[in-house]
């Protein structure tokens, strides 16, 4: 039974086989794959979010106001377009990549290395949402930005900004706690009585994501 | 005889599951890290050097697909699943395409209605 992997069709011959075999479809752990699919609807989400930014950004005759000026910071005396949000951009790409390495480690049955990582990964993305709460205060205190208003020109900037980074934040406050929970679990060795660390890489899937559609955010919202 | 062909493909796919961290030696993971931090330096610069117009806009849409890719690929391990799963995930958003096409006719369709309406 073991030796038998010469016979598993590959390419759409592989998805034949996959798909009209009378087992489940996609020979990977039942949780991994409700992740994905939860990811995949999560995209959606995101996606109607972003979606409808372009539409009210295409649809106001008011300037949208530049983001590069808005969330400029003032160092040294010069402002620096972008800084802070560059600045949580690459602590984002940080515990991607320590996450990453979690799930690596929790194949190798590292525990104590491997809930480090995920502690470090869950801490950079404390990081990130502080941050972000300083990015919302300077927005609504100093700059008077509201939902329905804002000094710098199309209104609709401040419904887009607090819907679409609101939302990412939630999904990293989320993923902060979720992440713990698992991290603990690694230390008491949970996972060693279950028998295997693919819950690790469901999370890490699930972080992964998060940094994904940050990316999409940069792009779309900061750096357009 | 089908049975016999498929059915193992379970037995060890799982296997391989299993043991897919431990193949993938760490040197992959750090340099996709690295290279995540390059590209995300190289959009920044973006707005840094204030670059305008279409290079602006190519730029930033190559580095965001870039950044994505690499993610899914690597960091998700999409590139050592099967086919089959590849496709169930990634091929649903590209109904967004279409999404992005109405709501961008829609957008335009407003604006200058509104331009029409409300100015002067």
């Amino acid at each position: 039974m073991t030796d038998q992997s010469a016979t598993v069709p590959e390419g759409l011959q592989g998805v034949t086989a996959d798909m009209s075999s009378d087992r489940q479809s996609f020979p990977v752990p039942w949780g991994k794959a409700m992740m994905w699919i939860f990811l995949l609807s999560d995209t959606f989400i995101f996606s109607c979010f972003l979606v409808g930014y372009m539409n009210v950004r295409m649809s106001t005759l008011e300037t949208w106001p530049n983001p590069s000026h808005v969330f400029a910071l003032h160092v040294g005396g010069v402002d620096v377009p972008l800084l802070l949000i560059a600045i949580m951009t690459f602590v984002l790409i940080t515990s991607s990549g320590t996450m990453a390495l979690a799930v690596n480690y929790g194949y190798r049955r590292n525990r104590k290395v491997t809930a480090a990582l995920m502690f470090a990964t869950a801490f950079l993305g404390v990081m990130f949402v502080s941050m972000q709460a300083f990015e919302w205060t300077k927005l609504i205190v100093d700059e008077g930005v509201r939902p329905w208003s804002n000094p710098m020109g199309a209104p609709q900037f401040g419904s887009v900004f607090f819907m679409v980074t609101g939302f990412h934040g939630l999904h990293v406050s989320c993923g902060v706690i979720y992440l713990s929970v698992v991290a603990i679990r690694v230390l008491n060795g949970f996972y060693e009585r279950k028998g295997t660390y693919e819950t690790v890489e469901v999370a890490g899937l699930y972080w992964h994501f998060v940094d994904l559609v940050w990316v999409f955010i940069f792009a779309f919202f900061y750096l357009w | 005889m089908d049975h016999n062909t498929t059915k193992p493909a379970a037995a060890s796919d799982h296997g391989a599951a299993h043991g897919e961290g431990v193949q993938h030696p760490l040197n992959v993971y750090l340099w996709i890290w690295l290279l995540l931090f390059v590209v995300s330096g190289f959009s920044y610069m973006v707005d840094y050097f204030q670059l305008h117009g279409m290079l602006r806009w190519t730029l930033i849409i190559v580095f965001m697909l870039v950044k994505a890719g690499f993610i899914i690929a690597i960091f998700m391990h999409m590139a050592w699943e099967r086919l089959a799963l590849k496709l169930a995930i990634l091929v649903p958003p590209l109904a967004l395409l279409v999404l992005i096409g109405m709501m961008a006719i829609e957008g335009e369709h407003t604006f200058l209605t509104r331009l029409t309406s409300f100015v002067r």
